[in-house]
């Protein structure tokens, strides 16, 4: 109930952000489709901690500014690996270990790697990320374990926040051998 | 004076961006193979994408436009790394032509396990 | 010349070049890589040269093609896993 409401507040908020006409009709338009959205969500049970990740709070806040920083970084670096005449690159495929215990934290952690130039997350399987990356300095700044510590830190303590028992690493195996 | 400066942050803005997403065609055409370009692609939709709209915000001042880009920026943000990781796993389980895969535990110390790649991956090569 | 049109020649520019790959190929990734690439910088011309003609609104238009991007992209790796757009049957 409380995520559906919180759902509701986003979805309207983007809404009036969007439409930037606020008459009685539109609005009333608007509300009618939030209130469908969310009828729709919990009528397909997937209104759950994966849908609206609430729980990772403020500590996402302080991940996002470092993330964008090394996401400028490693752009500089790859900008130039691609201007230098010699073009020197070094393709690897890596498997690195992701010290992420929840979902949420995992998906975290891959769409991080994948967003920084120079290295892109191939696969996930159980706990451990297979990562494509161009350079040896990519490479060696995705095992010196950086963003992984960052983003486990803050997921332990949205868990301890939230309090409710994650999905363990081996279902996210599970999933990926599935799907 | 405050006019002058800001139209000098758009212009910056501005080049920049597109002096970045042009780089990233550059890599799109000179890199090697498609892994590596994947890279390329990803320079344009980050740096590239973010200076762009960036300058506009600026340009635009503080309105619901700027709230509209920073939407489109929060999309790219989402959507562009889901994009590329969907697309690059799919050629990865297809079996397009790929590095060895390295078991690394630490920096420099390579040990490469041809033995698990061969496992991993049966139906290597012959995909067009 | 407004800054604007520096910035729409820049963009035209890599969308030159995101097709020249989509052209070449070799595989059938590295096409749907140029095409992606190539949709986000529609986004980027359509916010720019919404700019340059004094039409911010036409940002609705970018957003749109931001979505319908990143779902045909999506619907193309499924289409091309599962030749099916509807169920997760996986072709032999």
């Amino acid at each position: 109930m409380k995520r559906s409401f919180v759902l509701f507040v986003t979805l309207m908020a983007v809404w009036l952000l969007l439409s930037g006409h606020y008459n009685a009709t539109l609005i009333a338009y608007g509300v009618l489709s939030c209130v469908g959205v969310v009828a729709l969500m919990a009528h397909l049970e997937i209104l759950d901690h994966e849908a609206l990740p609430a729980h990772l709070g403020f500590r996402l806040f302080l991940y996002i500014p470092w993330l964008l920083k090394e996401v400028v970084l490693s752009n500089f670096a790859v900008a130039k690996v691609i201007l230098t005449p010699s073009l020197p690159i070094h393709p690897r495929i890596l498997r690195i270990k992701a010290s992420q215990k929840t979902q949420v934290g995992q998906v975290a952690y891959a769409n991080s790697i994948t967003l920084t130039p120079g290295t892109v997350t191939l696969d996930v399987r159980n706990g451990h990320f297979i990562v494509h990356a161009l350079t040896l300095d990519s490479a060696e700044g995705l095992l010196s374990g950086e963003m992984d510590r960052r983003v486990a830190h803050m997921e332990v303590h949205a868990a301890i926040h939230e309090g409710h028992a994650p999905d363990t690493a081996a279902d996210i195996g599970n999933r990926s051998e599935r799907s | 004076m405050m006019e002058v400066g800001r139209e000098i942050g758009v212009w910056i803005l501005l080049v920049a961006g597109s002096v970045f997403c042009v780089i990233g065609g550059i890599g799109m055409i000179r890199l090697p193979d498609f892994y590596t370009r994947s890279h390329a692609a990803s320079i344009t939709d980050t740096l590239g994408a973010t200076l762009i709209l960036l300058g506009l915000a600026l340009y635009s001042g503080f309105n619901l436009i700027t709230v509209k880009l920073f939407f489109v920026l929060f999309l790219l943000y989402i959507t562009s790394p889901t994009a590329a990781h969907a697309l690059v796993k799919a050629a990865y389980s297809k079996g397009l032509d790929a590095p060895d895969l390295e078991d690394v535990t630490e920096i420099g110390g390579a040990t490469s396990s041809s033995a698990d790649s061969a496992t991993l991956r049966p139906d290597a090569k012959g995909v067009n | 010349m407004s800054v604007f049109f520096v910035a729409m020649i820049g963009v035209l520019t890599t969308m030159l070049l995101a097709l020249a790959r989509a052209f070449m190929g070799p595989t059938v990734f590295d096409r749907v890589l140029a095409a992606n690439m190539f949709g986000t910088k529609t986004v980027l011309l359509i916010a720019v040269s919404g700019f340059m003609l004094g039409r911010p609104e036409w940002l609705d238009l970018a957003l749109l093609y931001a979505l319908m991007n990143f779902t045909g992209m999506i619907a193309l790796l499924r289409f091309s896993k599962f030749d099916n757009l509807a169920n997760d049957e996986q072709i032999k």
